[in-house]
């Protein structure tokens, strides 16, 4: 353990805050590409708004609540605004000044909210779901990563292990995305009419940066340049190769091809499930860890059909499941020999360490399902969560953001008029929209 | 004069044009376009779900053709276009009352 300030650590780290920063944009367009044609700016701008939203409440709160030391539930007052830190104060056991390791946990807390979005494509009145994560951020997410990460978290204390943000990033962002879908209504035509994908590749691309970005998000929890952080980028892709591996095998028996968002689905659902369990696994428990997780939740995106609940791009079937899986794995596969000293029922360690796993899933399962739920109901009694039915079907885009995606079509452009008319409220534009049609 | 359309597989538009254009024809129009006859669509799957495609990509063409010439570029275009199995498309051909070429002004046969 580093005790003194390290050069080597911190430009780690401030590369890893920037790497983790880059997966909310790659998440946008995994998301964005999975909608249909007309919802994809919304798709974008959902996750877009929480780099705006969230970053400004962590300056504000959110970080001192978060990770100040204050009692097993919250944390304490002393850094809001940011204040009362010093500029080469360092975090509590580590070489890197607590600025950067605020900076660096803004990136997960941006990301968590965000992840909740795909389960609510097409449909969510913008101005609701920018009031949703910031009471979502300040009554769920800041609080339950106080007490997975916090020094006197309850949960921490308990012994759960949550490496990098199983629990607290994807179960928590899962369940929450569960919550809400149950509390409002499905997207029309849901299990009716197709809902293809509208750009593959642009989901391809938003997986390929997750994918990137999230060796700083595991790695960089590390919070050092050293072994555990090597091991845990080495899990990192061997999990998500494996899932992928295990994904694109279990529909090709099932459903007959390898396809391209298997592809992509697969390695999410491996990264997914190594941010718990990757500080404890082996490179070989991590190959496993990412089958598992693969079919697992290849698996369990079906069952949004069977059982009916409209979870749009399966955040609950992929996070929740994911992460459930990668949590409880840790009490299997864990060596005690790479980050940490628990040890898995595989390693001689018994029931103890999946005991500890199962309170801390259940815990956030039951907290933030529950207060997810309770959120999205009172804003839709309240202002609504959902925007009209005529909106929807004519596309989201240009109902909520008064914009097109793409603009392919050389004779139905607008005129210079137009451009130039004093456009100063969305509901001009969408009065203007009306008389062209 | 006589207005021929022809809703084909895309991949033999290529033919029909050559085809066309060594039949003398000088303008056509080509639009993208999409549906199903007997063949019916394809099946696609996303994360399990499966979508059926009803409507297939077609290439529809059209060329406006003075009437004894009708018969002979229907015949063109057929042979063009076939490929002998299912999903080759329709030609069909309609009365056309007139036709005026825009930048001269010329009417009838003398407009095509």
């Amino acid at each position: 353990m580093p005790h003194g300030f390290s050069a080597g650590d911190t430009a780690y780290m401030l590369i890893s805050a920037a790497l983790v920063m880059v997966m909310t944009p790659g998440l946008a367009f995994f998301y964005g590409g999975m909608v249909r044609v007309k919802g994809v700016l919304n798709m974008l701008m959902m996750s877009f708004i929480s780099l705006g939203i969230i970053t400004v409440l962590w300056t504000l709160y959110g970080f001192s609540v978060a990770f100040d030391s204050g009692n097993a539930v919250l944390g304490g007052l002393d850094w809001l605004g940011m204040r009362g830190i010093g500029l080469n104060q360092l975090w509590t056991g580590t070489g890197i000044p607590i600025y950067v390791f605020a900076s660096f946990q803004l990136m997960f807390a941006i990301i968590t909210p965000a992840l909740i979005s795909g389960a609510l494509a097409d449909r969510v009145k913008f101005t609701a779901w920018a009031l949703f994560i910031a009471l979502w951020g300040t009554i769920v997410y800041f609080p339950v990563a106080h007490w997975v990460w916090g020094s006197d978290g309850f949960l921490f204390k308990f012994g759960v292990i949550d490496f990098a943000g199983g629990t607290a990033v994807h179960i928590n962002a899962g369940v929450a995305a569960l919550g809400v879908i149950l509390a409002i209504r499905k997207r029309i035509g849901f299990k009716r009419d197709p809902m293809r994908p509208h750009n593959l590749p642009l989901v391809m691309i938003g997986a390929g940066l997750l994918w990137f970005g999230w060796f700083g998000f595991n790695a960089g929890s590390a919070l050092s340049a050293n072994g555990v952080a090597a091991v845990m980028f080495l899990n990192t892709q061997v999990a998500t190769a494996a899932a992928m591996l295990g994904w694109l095998v279990y529909e090709r028996i099932k459903h007959g091809r390898f396809t391209t968002l298997g592809a992509a689905s697969g390695a999410v659902a491996g990264l997914v499930a190594i941010t718990p369990s990757g500080g404890s696994v082996s490179p070989l428990g991590a190959i496993a860890v990412g089958l598992i997780a693969g079919v697992a939740c290849a698996a369990a995106v079906g069952l949004k059909y069977r059982w009916n609940y409209d979870d749009s791009l399966d955040v609950v079937g992929v996070h929740m499941v994911g992460g459930i899986v990668g949590s409880l794995l840790i009490g299997f596969f864990a060596t005690g020999g790479v980050g940490q000293t628990a040890k898995g029922l595989f390693y001689g360690g018994g029931l103890a360490q999946l005991g500890k796993q199962c309170v801390g899933v259940l815990t956030v399962l039951v907290f933030s399902g529950v207060v997810s739920f309770l959120l999205a109901k009172a804003i839709d009694k309240t202002m609504g969560m959902t925007i009209t039915e005529d909106d929807e079907v004519s596309g989201i885009d240009q109902a909520e953001h008064a914009e097109t995606g793409y603009d392919f079509t050389g004779v139905a452009g607008g005129s210079a008029k137009k451009v130039e008319a004093k456009v100063s409220t969305a509901k001009k534009v969408e009065k203007k929209v009306e008389a062209d049609a | 004069m006589k207005l021929i359309t022809a809703v084909i597989k895309p991949q033999r538009l290529d033919e029909v044009k050559a085809a066309l254009e060594a039949f003398g024809v000088h303008g056509l129009t080509v639009t993208e376009a999409s549906g199903h006859g007997r063949q019916r669509g394809h099946t696609e799957v996303y994360r399990g779900a499966e979508y059926t495609v009803d409507m297939v990509p077609k290439a529809r063409v059209e060329v406006l053709v003075e009437d004894e010439d009708a018969e002979e570029l229907i015949d063109v275009v057929v042979k063009a276009a076939r490929t002998g199995k299912i999903g080759d498309g329709k030609v069909w051909s309609v009365p056309v009352e007139t036709a005026v070429r825009v930048r001269t002004g010329e009417r009838g046969p003398d407009a095509l």
